[in-house]
């Protein structure tokens, strides 16, 4: 027999796992994942951003995937969505800074300013 | 914990399980493993959506990208395309098929825009065989808050107060029935669940089942502890295997977590469950016959009163609902008496869920507020008539309502403005009619089914009704005689005067109804031998258009009769004596020379 907290229990972890049918209001990352995308690695990176977004038990965050955006030599590009809709965009994405994203953007809010389409075409 | 960045629900309904939805869940699996997409996109079986016309329906979330009339060939595509690359598959999409804001391409499609889902909030959004997404959308919470916050009164009062009435047909309000039997003192007492949806065309009740069961487990609860009952039955018809099965999974799963048996939450609450199956009788739906065929005898109806709240089961105090009014019990209990009031119109609060069918472009199941107009349902919501006919009619509540003529496609639908039209809400089954179908032929059909599920144990039903009948088919063959419609006319007030139990009084409606507002029609049968609308095939000659008859033969060909006889640059000639009216001929001519008078 299950008692009222258990019940809450369950609640919350099954929240956690089908949040993505539900919630628009959380913060979205988007793989970019055309042929472009895919043939620069993107899909170890979307693996890294779902393996971090596990490890840290992080709720209303979803990993969905795009198209092209038209920037192929600059792929793999993950983009990141707040609950308002404004977006930063990270171009030439490994594994490793995936991991750094997930931290100190996701986590602590703060932009990896280095890491955005902003400082790449900068340095042009 | 297993995270998923995407969960793709497959509808496992009835209308989209006999559409193949089941190969398209194994071919998906297939797919997914092959491409190594296993551990990242999660499968879910899920409930009815509603647009039963478009299934085999998918929807991939976090997107939430419906896609309809999926074919086993386009999984390949949906796998390849969304899952693997990200890029939606709009020629899938349900509604704007260019839509470009794709995220909210769900919501945004005029089919869901315009409902409002309080009975179906989770249909096409659990998984109805897995208990725990039941309680993560707050399931069983209300059981919780009652069984521990409220008493049996304060839940009556809620119910009471809510305005809720039974959505089986009747609209008699929930909060009094249970107040009545709660009043009873007795040893025992039961609830029971109607689910024996009998109504040709109706199947609101088997989608909750199939995609909420849970919700039906909780409310039945919720009312054994308002009224002091430990004991429940569901009666479900068998036809309905795949709720039957669903919803014995959904008992099996509740009595593990203690939600049903003994002390339930630990709080000494104690109640059970039972399904119990119908042979599909169409009278098992009336509440004592339904208690009767529980308890084992053969399914007829008894005198009322006693009420069942009073003398129901085993003669004990029984209250009986029906499975959409216990969907709406749970969120009742959780979000307010004042909430659910604030839906609807005065006498009739909340939603009611319609199953649409017949001459409609959205065949399926839709929810919206009391109050809604006839027009928006069928041209809004159900996207108007096929192949732009005109709209004649929507009959509700099945056998036992009546037709509603164009005149009034603007009346707010509830149960008092229905019943002042001579129809009645029923349990939600709305077939639209357009300018093809004939009303007194109608009549004919639904008679002919009453006639055919009359238990036969009152005169006034096993004999009235087949006498209408008799009549019906007359006019309908062209053998009608001036007197007959008057005759029909008694004979039904007779019988709606004295018949035992609902089924017989309720049973001439369609024909009263159809008088009401198309008595021309029957005129036109009876005295000018002929049908306006083309269907009653004795009244009915398919004639050769000499002037426009270029004599290639094509009829001759598809002609099953072999009565159509001719030859080059002689007009054809149909043999009348003959012709079975089957209409091919008219189908196949390329010159439009064959018509119908």
């Amino acid at each position: 027999m299950k008692s009222i907290a258990e019940l809450d229990e369950i609640r919350k972890k099954t929240q956690e796992q089908i949040s993505l049918r539900s919630n628009t209001d959380g913060i979205r990352v988007i793989v970019g994942m055309a042929t472009c995308g895919i043939a620069a690695g993107a899909r170890p990176v979307m693996k890294a951003f779902m393996e971090e977004i596990s490890k840290r038990n992080l709720q209303n965050v979803t990993v969905s995937m795009t198209g092209c955006v038209g920037v192929c030599r600059l792929e793999p590009v993950v983009e990141i969505m707040q609950k308002d809709g404004s977006r930063v965009t990270y171009v030439k994405m490994t594994a490793e800074k995936a991991a750094r994203i997930v931290a100190e953007h996701i986590v602590n809010g703060k932009v990896c300013v280095d890491l955005t389409i902003g400082a790449a075409e900068e340095k042009k | 914990m297993q995270l998923y960045r995407a969960h793709v629900l497959v509808c496992a309904g009835t209308g989209c399980t006999s559409s193949n939805s089941t190969k398209i869940m194994e071919e998906m699996e297939i797919l997914l493993s092959s491409n190594k997409l296993d551990n990242e996109v999660k499968i879910v079986k899920t409930g009815c959506f509603g647009l039963c016309a478009e299934g085999p329906i998918v929807v991939v979330y976090p997107e939430g990208a419906m896609y309809t009339r999926v074919s086993v060939d386009d999984v390949k595509e949906i796998v390849e395309e969304h899952l693997l690359k990200g890029r939606i598959v709009k020629r899938l999409l349900a509604g704007e098929k260019e839509a470009e804001d794709i995220s909210k391409s769900l919501e945004g499609v005029e089919f869901f825009k315009r409902q409002t889902r309080i009975v179906l909030r989770n249909c096409g959004r659990i998984n109805p065989e897995n208990i725990d997404e039941y309680i993560a959308f707050d399931g069983y919470k209300a059981l919780e808050k009652v069984l521990t916050e409220m008493t049996p009164e304060v839940v009556i009062d809620t119910m009471k107060k809510s305005g809720l009435r039974g959505r089986g047909g009747g609209g008699f309000p929930t909060g009094v029935k249970w107040d009545f039997a709660a009043k009873q003192v007795s040893d025992q007492k039961y609830v029971c669940c109607n689910a024996d949806e009998g109504d040709p065309g109706a199947f609101m009740d088997r989608s909750v089942l199939e995609g909420d069961p849970h919700s039906v487990i909780e409310a039945m609860s919720i009312a054994g502890y308002a009224i002091g009952a430990t004991e429940g039955f569901i009666y479900v018809r068998a036809e309905y295997p795949i709720a039957v099965k669903r919803l014995q999974i959904a008992i099996d799963q509740a009595k593990e977590y203690g939600l049903l048996g003994d002390n339930i939450l630990g709080t000494g609450f104690k109640f059970d469950l039972e399904i119990r199956l119908g042979a599909g009788a169409f009278v098992c739906g009336e509440e004592t016959t339904l208690m009767t065929s529980i308890e084992g005898h053969r399914g007829e109806p008894r005198p009322r009163p006693p009420f069942p709240a009073v003398k129901g089961l085993w003669q004990k105090p029984t209250i009986l609902n029906n499975v959409e009014t216990y969907a709406n019990v749970p969120i009742i209990i959780l979000q307010g008496a004042e909430w659910f009031s604030s839906i609807g119109t005065e006498k009739s609060k909340g939603t009611k869920v319609f199953a649409l069918g017949g001459k409609i472009n959205n065949t399926g199941l839709v929810e919206v507020p009391m109050g809604t107009t006839l027009r928006e349902v069928v041209y809004d919501i159900g996207g108007g008539i096929p192949n732009g006919k005109k709209f004649k009619a929507a009959q509700t509540g099945g056998p036992s309502g009546g037709c509603i003529p164009t005149s009034h496609l603007d009346t707010p639908i509830d149960y008092d403005n229905l019943i002042a039209l001579g129809s009645m809400m029923g349990s939600g089954g709305l077939i639209v009619m357009d300018e093809d179908n004939c009303m007194v032929d109608i009549a004919r059909f639904f008679l002919e089914f009453t006639v055919e599920e009359s238990c036969g144990k009152c005169p006034p039903c096993r004999i009235g009704t087949k006498r209408m009948l008799e009549i019906l088919e007359k006019i309908t063959s062209g053998k009608g005689e001036a007197g007959d419609i008057e005759k029909l006319e008694l004979l039904a007030k007779n019988i709606k005067a004295s018949a035992l139990c609902g089924l017989g009084q309720t049973a001439p409606n369609p024909v009263l109804s159809t008088l009401r507002y198309f008595r021309d029609e029957y005129e036109a049968h009876v005295y000018g031998k002929k049908c306006p609308a083309g269907v009653c095939k004795s009244m009915l000659k398919y004639t050769i258009d000499e002037s426009k008859c270029k004599s290639c033969g094509l009829c001759t060909k598809v002609c099953p009769m072999n009565c159509i006889s001719g030859e080059k640059k002689v007009t054809y000639v149909i043999d009348q004596a003959k012709c079975a009216k089957c209409g091919a001929c008219m189908e196949k001519c390329p010159f439009k020379a064959i018509s119908k008078v």
